[in-house]
């Protein structure tokens, strides 16, 4: 057991001890260390105002991804270097290129939001910039603006690439930072941090999690942190045991074999995308959508799948691609279908002492079609109003397998039977399509809620089949408004 | 010597925090170092709607950990009011019944922020429920109104729609909209001695939180100092409703003679502070075949929430721009500010305008419709003549009308006749996704409607070494006001920018200021500005005239220096030579907009000094299926008169436009039927993130438009009016679901025209049209 946090704070080594298990990065910044650059604009991870970047070790360089700091629990900190926007001014108070791109591009009005931006800006800054305008959208769809309408913040972030400034004083340190996060990463001692009967656990393998769990059944299995932040700075929950997955680096591993993908528990959104868009294309654009660039570098397909959300976007994915849900208890391991695993709103079919350790995603096969949509108010960064998945597998013209799920249409993610029992055996054509759309009645009962109501959820849930139809049936209209429009006609 | 200095007026000068901004070094109320033994402090919250206060126990809250203070109504030295139009219908707390969800119950003070919330929860309030009105036909029903009835009224519209050759009517909704400033509320108040406090706080208007906290503290207002340097955004949400923070926070102060903060968590932000008025507005329309309208009779009415707050200038403010750019021959308007169990709606960023111009719009599409018209042919028989036909409904003629030029401009740029054929053409052969296309006008009126809020204070130091000092009344919300009043002070003194440093707005140094709103800021605190280095101006001339034995038209005011009698004098060493023999080099200044008056009774006044005006042509696609749509361009021709600063104008049309389109497209807000606001966070209420700005976005500001008034450097107001060129996106929406019906129909799409709204829409269209399924 080791009872401190080890990191890097900019290029200062940081042990802290005795500290409050839920103190997040961001109280910490302000209040400890008097960084008052880092802003809190939401406390929920939707704003952005308090992006920082955490760097960690990655094929033998350093990996810089924006995070939330109001979200982040300061154990969590533990082997990374935290950079704030402190950090980035030279030491003879030249800016950064990110900094002067922003100020010469007109790229604030008031300010709060700056910092944030400045901080998303920079791992794409550091990857090389040049990216394009819908990338540079992208990656900062979780950093909200206010004043300016983003413009001028989008034309500096295309200019990166040649805007001078300061960047000796953290390039010229990469190679001793790099040294110092592998040298804290070679630990495998299980990080334990206590304040009063609270504790806050950080096993290195996958066995000393199994057996933690054991050990403190009904612990808080965290992940990412963008649920379970929340149940802190929103709900102000007590969480009495906590046992964190960052630092198994099993679980963060994507195996691939002939059949499936096996993605593990804490393998994030980010990490996992690519490999399921190589499959299942519209997954790909799903996750984009689904959460922003800080959410998806520290959230899980796991994490996701593990809250049992109804409006979680993975599961009705998954469901719609016939994913397997692997659960670990001790060193027993069981395998159950995803869709059984979601019983009840709130309710999973998980023991107090079990791990979703990983998700088993088979390989599309060629007769498969798979289509994916998200409907939200917002195209990026919003919660699903209804999430539609559909594979369909055809013989020749007729469907002979149609797994259809939906989020945000019941208390749980949801298989439509019905409209999959009429599609079944049938041609794949309009007929019989818009039966399949009629029979969705029969299979939700949408609620009305600030998203939508009952009436446009099933509405837009049997158009979204439709859509899925016109898609998949050699009709080449436009149908998508946002996103790689190429995906439509896969 | 440089023939220019750096940073005068006309220059597109960098926002004077953005090296700050960019760096994290810029300080919000928040970043200030909290002194010793600073207290936080949670304000408790009403949980019903509306309901009598039976009994509040708040003995476990005064036993909980870490905890000061906890105090009530009862611990208010001065009145329980902060009503800031003087309704006397604000309580600090609640005494004897709740009218909002999250309506302030009392206020913790204790050692820690989550100390202060966790004791805040162990209040046992017993409520006795009252029904919640929610909705303005049961407020007018009840007769319930915040503030009286507003009319105003010319020609005789009963009879001439009576006699119009086409007639029609509707009824229209307009959602709210959430500030979502992205720094939430917070203060912090420090106590002195004699009594005296010191309030930093997030606030546009000091001047009246400085006046409210005193009335609260039973102080004069003398013993208050209230200070902002910046804020992190506003847009009408901290005109008012900063203050029952920092009230609270003073009060706390005041109890517990400990420096006292009150900062909000986004949630509690959401629920307790107003945003713009909803409303309901019931529309007639008589009109010839020709699409003129020769009478308009709107009435409307807002849910204004629970207390008067603004709401009375607000819906009047509706109706100065219920017209937009439009001659109605005969009008009869009213607004009803209605009561409701809601928090108090406020100002935003246009204060009512906005719903007005999105009511007269809807009326010119309905006519469109009627006839089969092009909206824009419609809109531009409409518009106010030159010299005739330029009689607004409160009888105030217009003089400074460019809405020809300026749509005539942008339809040639934009391309719009072209494209819109384009379009056509493109949608009949589309059948899951719809085009559309709208080009909308803004005529905004500029000046405070409350005549006596159209003043300002400005003061101004030169000190010994020649470095400048800069304080006015005007508050810095990310606008670009300090830097647009620095650069009329550096052309006036013909220095450099750098020379002058911009101070906290502070009522200590500029009393009695108004608030930071309406557009103002530039021209009223600029004009102050300007006056004050007038009067240094002056000094250091005359007495430069007298050293050279010159008159005072012989000293040449240069970059950086002055000429007199061919010699060349530094202004650095005439400041210096001026303080030796003692010359004042210190002056305030002040400035009173001219002209205007406006009587509410009579509905007939000058209300507005001038008008700024502006145009967009908006282009969208819309997904049939799910009613989603994409903005693919936007063009927007606008006028500021000449600029003070055009990157900084720039920017507020541009995020001004992007706010308006939030507003009319994603934003909703969105109570249940208990009147609990469920939108009260990031997670559920969505503003425009960075994809959903439009990827051709042609953004121009009307060259050669100088403000035929004299105000600073002939320039105009930017803050509010570039707002509503967002409704030329809602219109384009429209024009793209009207496809579905060949344009025969009228869409009458309300905003938010969200995925939601535009399906039911389409559905509307499809099943009255020809019938059936997608």
């Amino acid at each position: 057991m080791r009872d401190s946090i080890e990191f890097l704070l900019g290029h200062e080594r940081r042990s802290l001890r005795g500290v409050d298990p839920t103190l997040t990065v961001l109280d910490y910044l302000r209040s400890h260390e008097h960084r008052k650059g880092t802003k809190e604009g939401c406390a929920e991870g939707d704003c952005g105002a308090c992006t920082v970047v955490l760097a960690r070790p990655a094929g033998g360089r350093l990996d810089y991804r924006a995070v939330n700091a109001c979200i982040q629990f300061v154990p969590t900190l533990d082997g990374c270097q935290l950079l704030t926007v402190e950090d980035l001014q030279g030491p003879d108070g030249e800016l950064h290129p990110v900094q002067r791109a922003l100020v010469e591009a007109h790229g604030s009005q008031c300010g709060f939001c700056t910092p944030g931006f400045v901080m998303s800006l920079f791992p794409l800054w550091r990857a090389g910039g040049g990216a394009t305008r819908a990338e540079i959208a992208d990656r900062l769809a979780g950093n909200l603006c206010r004043c300016t309408g983003y413009g001028p913040i989008l034309a500096a972030a295309e200019r990166l690439a040649e805007t001078p400034g300061a960047t000796a004083h953290l390039l010229g340190r990469e190679v001793e930072v790099l040294a110092q996060l592998e040298a804290l990463a070679d630990d495998r001692s299980t990080l334990l941090i206590e304040d009063g009967d609270r504790r806050f656990l950080a096993p290195a393998t996958l066995e000393a999690l199994a057996d933690l769990l054991l050990a403190h059944p009904g612990a808080t299995v965290l992940a990412g942190s963008t649920d379970v932040g929340l149940w802190v700075t929103k709900q102000d929950r007590r969480l009495e045991t906590i046992i964190w997955l960052g630092r198994v680096a099993e679980l963060r591993e994507i195996r691939a074999s002939a059949e499936a993908i096996e993605i593990g528990a804490g393998v994030t959104c980010a990490d996992g995308m690519a490999a399921l868009a190589a499959e299942w294309p519209d997954m790909g654009e799903v996750y984009r959508r689904y959460a922003s660039p800080p959410i998806r570098n520290t959230a899980t397909i796991g994490g996701n799948i593990a809250n049992g959300s109804p409006i979680g976007d993975s599961a009705p994915l998954l469901i719609a691609a016939g994913a397997t849900l692997v659960l670990r208890r001790g060193r027993q391991r069981r395998r159950l279908p995803l869709e059984d695993f979601f019983l009840a709103y709130g309710k999973q079919d998980r023991r107090p002492d079990e791990l979703v350790e990983a998700v088993i995603v088979p390989r599309r096969r060629p007769e498969q079609r798979f289509r994916a949509y998200k409907i939200s108010k917002r195209f990026d960064q919003d919660i699903s109003a209804v999430l539609g998945a559909f594979t369909i597998t055809l013989d020749g013209g007729t469907v002979r397998e149609a797994r259809i799920a939906y989020g945000g249409m019941a208390a749980t993610p949801k298989r439509a039977a019905a409209a999959e029992a009429s599609l079944r055996g049938r041609a794949w054509a309009e007929p019989t399509v818009r039966a399949a759309m009629a029979a969705l009645a029969q299979d939700f009962s949408p609620i009305t809620d600030m998203r939508a109501s009952a009436g446009y959820r099933l509405q837009v849930a049997r158009n979204l089949l439709l859509k899925a139809w016109l898609e998949t049936s050699g009709h080449s209209a436009e149908t998508r408004l946002v996103g790689d429009r190429s995906l439509a006609h896969v | 010597m440089s023939e220019r200095i750096v940073g005068g007026v006309h220059e597109a000068r960098v926002h004077d925090s953005a090296h700050k901004h960019v760096t994290g070094a810029a300080v919000y109320v928040d970043d200030i170092p909290e002194p010793a033994r600073t207290v936080q402090v949670h304000i408790g919250q009403s949980a019903r709607a509306h309901a009598r206060l039976v009994r509040m126990d708040l003995d476990a809250v005064r036993r909980a950990p870490g905890v000061v203070a906890v105090l009530t109504a009862a611990d208010i030295p001065g009145v329980n009011d902060l009503s800031a139009v003087h309704a006397h219908d604000e309580p600090v707390f609640a005494v004897d019944k709740v009218m909002f969800a999250g309506q302030a119950l009392f206020a913790v003070a204790a050692e820690t922020r989550l100390q202060a919330r966790r004791a805040a929860a162990l209040a046992v309030v017993e409520y006795a429920d009252l029904p919640p009105v929610l909705d303005t036909d049961t407020a007018r029903a009840a007769g319930d109104l915040v503030w009286p009835i507003g009319r105003m009224q010319r020609g005789d519209a009963p009879a001439a729609l009576a006699r119009a050759p086409r007639r029609l009517q509707g009824r229209m909704t307009i959602g709210g909209q959430e500030h979502f400033y992205l720094e939430g509320m917070v203060a912090l108040a420090v106590p002195g001695e004699d009594g005296d406090v010191l309030v930093h706080c997030s606030t546009q208007h000091p001047s009246e939180g400085q006046l409210l906290i005193a009335q609260v503290l039973g102080v004069p207002s003398h013993a208050v100092t209230v200070e902002c340097r910046r804020m992190g955004g506003a847009f009408g949400g901290k005109e008012t409703h900063a203050n029952l923070f920092a009230a609270v926070a003073a009060l706390v102060a005041r109890a517990t003679g400990r420096p006292a903060k009150c900062r909000l968590d986004r949630d509690d932000d959401m629920i307790m502070t107003g945003k713009r008025h909803d409303f309901t507005i019931d529309y007639e329309v008589g009109f010839d075949e020709t699409g003129v309208i020769k009478a308009v009779a709107m009435d409307f009415a807002s849910r204004c929430g629970w207390s008067a707050d603004l709401s009375g200038p607000v819906n009047d403010r509706a109706l100065f721009h219920a017209d937009n750019c439009y001659f109605y021959e005969n009008v009869r308007l009213a607004c009803f500010p209605c009561r409701t169990n809601m928090v108090s709606a406020t100002a935003f960023r246009g204060f009512g305008g906005p719903q007005g111009v999105v009511a007269a719009e809807r009326v010119i599409e309905e006519v469109a419709f009627a006839l089969g018209l092009d909206p824009l042919d419609v809109r531009k028989r409409n518009f106010y003549g030159r010299a005739e036909r330029n009689l607004t409904p409160y009888h105030q003629a217009i003089e400074d009308n460019i809405i020809h030029e300026l749509v005539e401009e942008l339809e040639r740029t934009s391309n719009y006749r072209a494209r819109r054929d384009e379009i056509r053409a493109w949608n009949r052969t589309s059948r899951w996704q719809r085009r559309g296309l709208a080009l909308t006008p803004v005529k905004f009126g500029i000046s405070f409607t409350m005549t006596a809020y159209n003043q300002a204070g400005a003061l101004l130091h030169v000190y010994r070494d020649g470095s400048i000092q800069l304080n006015h009344g005007g508050t810095e919300m990310g606008q670009g006001l300090y830097v647009k009043v620095a650069q009329v002070v550096a052309e006036e003194l013909q220095v450099d920018i750098d020379r002058i440093r911009l101070t906290a707005t502070n009522t200590s140094k500029v009393p009695n200021t108004s608030a930071t709103a309406a557009s103002s800021g530039s021209d009223l605190n600029g004009m102050a500005a300007q006056a004050a280095a007038r009067t240094i101006k002056e000094r250091l001339t005359a007495f430069a005239a007298a050293r050279a034995q010159a008159s005072a038209e012989e000293v040449v005011w240069l970059p950086g220096r002055i000429r007199v009698k061919g010699e060349e004098i530094l202004f650095d060493k005439l400041v210096h030579d001026a303080y030796f023999a003692r010359i004042q080099l210190s002056a305030t200044g002040f400035y009173a907009t001219p002209k205007i008056h406006w009587s509410r009774e009579e509905g007939r006044g000058r209300p507005f000094y001038y008008y700024a005006y502006g145009a967009a042509c908006s282009e969208v696609t819309v997904d049939t299926l799910t009613g989603e749509h994409r903005v693919d361009r936007v063009d927007i021709l606008h006028d500021v008169g000449r600029s003070l600063n055009p990157a900084i104008d720039l920017g507020q049309v541009e995020g001004g436009f992007i706010q308006g389109m939030g507003w009319l497209t994603m934003e909703e807000l969105w109570w249940d039927a208990d009147g609990r606001l469920r939108t009260h966070a990031p997670s559920t209420y969505k503003i425009p993130c960075a994809s959903d700005r439009p990827p051709v976005f042609n953004v121009r500001l009307m060259e050669g438009v100088a403000n035929r008034e004299p105000t600073i450097h002939r320039s105009k107001a930017v803050g509010e009016p570039p707002l509503m060129l967002a409704i030329s996106v809602l219109h384009a929406i429209s024009d793209a679901v009207a496809s579905i019906a060949d344009h025969k129909l009228p869409p009458r799409l309300d905003p938010p025209a969200t995925p939601e709204k535009v399906l039911a829409a389409i559905e509307r269209l499809r099943a009255s049209d020809s019938g059936g399924a997608p």
